[in-house]
């Protein structure tokens, strides 16, 4: 298989005023552009070229670094623009909601919980909320452009939902306010895209 | 007349006297130049808000995490020298105030240059050559993946060497995996160069040249040395 570098499913603009054009683009262009390259790069040196990103985190502790850091960075924002949009926002519905408010009490239950996920987590990385191999729902957060799919992972699991919390991801708006940045992300959540993911799995 | 000499003497000591049982041993120390000092390197924006935002809330948050323990008062070298027996709260936040001080006292206004003296002469020998060390120091920066610091340090056996650690971690850490004296290092957390670099971290580093303070590493080197 070929790897192709997504497009953004929407302008730069329009997720704004929550996300800005600037950092969109340079997000998307530059370093999502310079992940993908360098991971096709270092995938290239290795007997796994090819394989699908699923199939390479289960093995990535046996793979270059090169590959964990580009190829995490190129699946997770590739994740990160399609669980956003700019009619995003509001609360899950339907089986999702369900698990949500069963594992957490509520949909704000849940909030803190994945916004204290993501504001503790010191320096680079990413929060998430994922589904285990026993289908239930876990918040937790990595380093750098790890996720919960690498056999690295401390929290294994599927992840439905990420939030980039590499200060790329909004220091030109929000500097070093990041707790800011985490409650605009949530005025453009995809819920509908989240729970499609969620159905696919638990079904 | 004398007595009334004396209650003055007295009163006008109370205050200095209050002043230094409320100075903590820990001290945010001012920033040794103006915000726009560094300019058109490190732009004035990025300088306020990396000092009076970033380093106040790990100096903030360091002394949360020390209040009521006898780290209130400990040295930083001493906290450092232990950290691995430390919550993460005290081994982010203490690397996050130390780093930065240090790092503002590598800059000045109209620095740059090329280190004179025996810091001059050991990069030399060390490197082959001043260029060869800042090629190999910058690619350091660019290759840290995430946050993170380069050093130039001081090893056990004098010699130098360049390292980069994650996060606020740093070589005088007893976590470090290349363990020293650091004498010299450069921030590569994206909040040091992204409002004016974003993404172009090798153009901030280049730029960064202009800026540094040889006669601070000069000095810690020094007295690295004399510690041996
Ligand atoms: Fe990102
Ligand atoms: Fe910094």
């Amino acid at each position: 298989m070929d790897y192709q570098f997504p497009s953004l499913p929407y302008a730069f603009n329009a997720l704004e005023p929550h996300i800005d054009a600037q950092t969109m683009e340079i997000h998307y262009t530059k370093h999502h552009k310079t992940y993908f390259d360098k991971f096709v790069a270092a995938i290239k040196e290795t007997e796994s070229n090819g394989k699908s990103l699923e199939e390479i985190f289960a093995n990535v502790s046996k793979l270059p670094m090169a590959v964990r850091n580009h190829g995490g960075g190129l699946y997770n924002h590739t994740m990160f623009w399609e669980s956003m949009s700019p009619n995003g926002g509001g609360v899950p519905a339907g089986k999702l909601s369900d698990a949500i408010n069963a594992m957490y009490g509520s949909f704000e239950d849940f909030k803190t919980k994945f916004n204290d996920a993501a504001a503790n987590r010191f320096g680079s990385g990413w929060a998430w909320l994922s589904v285990k191999a026993d289908n239930s729902l876990c918040v937790c957060s990595s380093a750098n452009q790890d996720n919960p799919l690498m056999d690295t992972s401390d929290c294994p699991a599927t992840p439905i939902l990420g939030l980039d919390v590499w200060e790329h991801a909004y220091y030109l708006k929000f500097q070093n306010r990041r707790p800011e940045y985490i409650s605009a992300f949530w005025n453009v959540v995809n819920w509908e895209v989240i729970e499609a993911r969620y159905n696919s799995i638990v079904k | 007349m004398k007595k009334i000499l004396v209650y003055f003497v007295v009163l006008m000591a109370i205050p200095f006297a209050l002043k230094a049982q409320q100075e903590p041993f820990h001290k945010f120390a001012p920033l040794p130049y103006a915000y726009d000092a560094l300019e058109p390197y490190i732009d004035k924006m990025t300088m306020e808000i990396h000092y009076d935002k970033h380093h106040r809330a790990y100096y903030n948050n360091f002394m949360a995490a020390v209040k009521g323990t006898e780290l209130e008062k400990t040295p930083m070298l001493s906290i450092f020298a232990t950290i691995s027996t430390q919550p993460a709260a005290i081994r982010n936040n203490a690397g996050g105030y130390w780093n930065h001080e240090m790092f503002w006292n590598c800059m000045k206004p109209n620095g740059g240059g090329a280190p004179t003296g025996k810091l001059g002469e050991a990069i030399t020998s060390t490197f082959g050559s001043f260029d060869n060390f800042k090629k190999q120091f910058a690619e350091a920066g660019v290759k840290r993946f995430g946050s993170g610091w380069v050093w130039l340090v001081v090893g056990k056996d004098g010699k130098l060497f360049i390292s980069s650690t994650a996060n606020q971690d740093n070589p005088l850490m007893n976590i470090a995996e290349q363990p020293g004296t650091p004498v010299f290092c450069l921030d590569v957390w994206e909040h040091a160069y992204y409002l004016k670099y974003q993404n172009k971290r090798g153009d901030y580093i280049n730029a960064w040249w202009n800026a540094v303070n040889w006669d601070f590493a000069q000095k810690l080197y020094a007295e690295a040395l004399e510690k041996k």
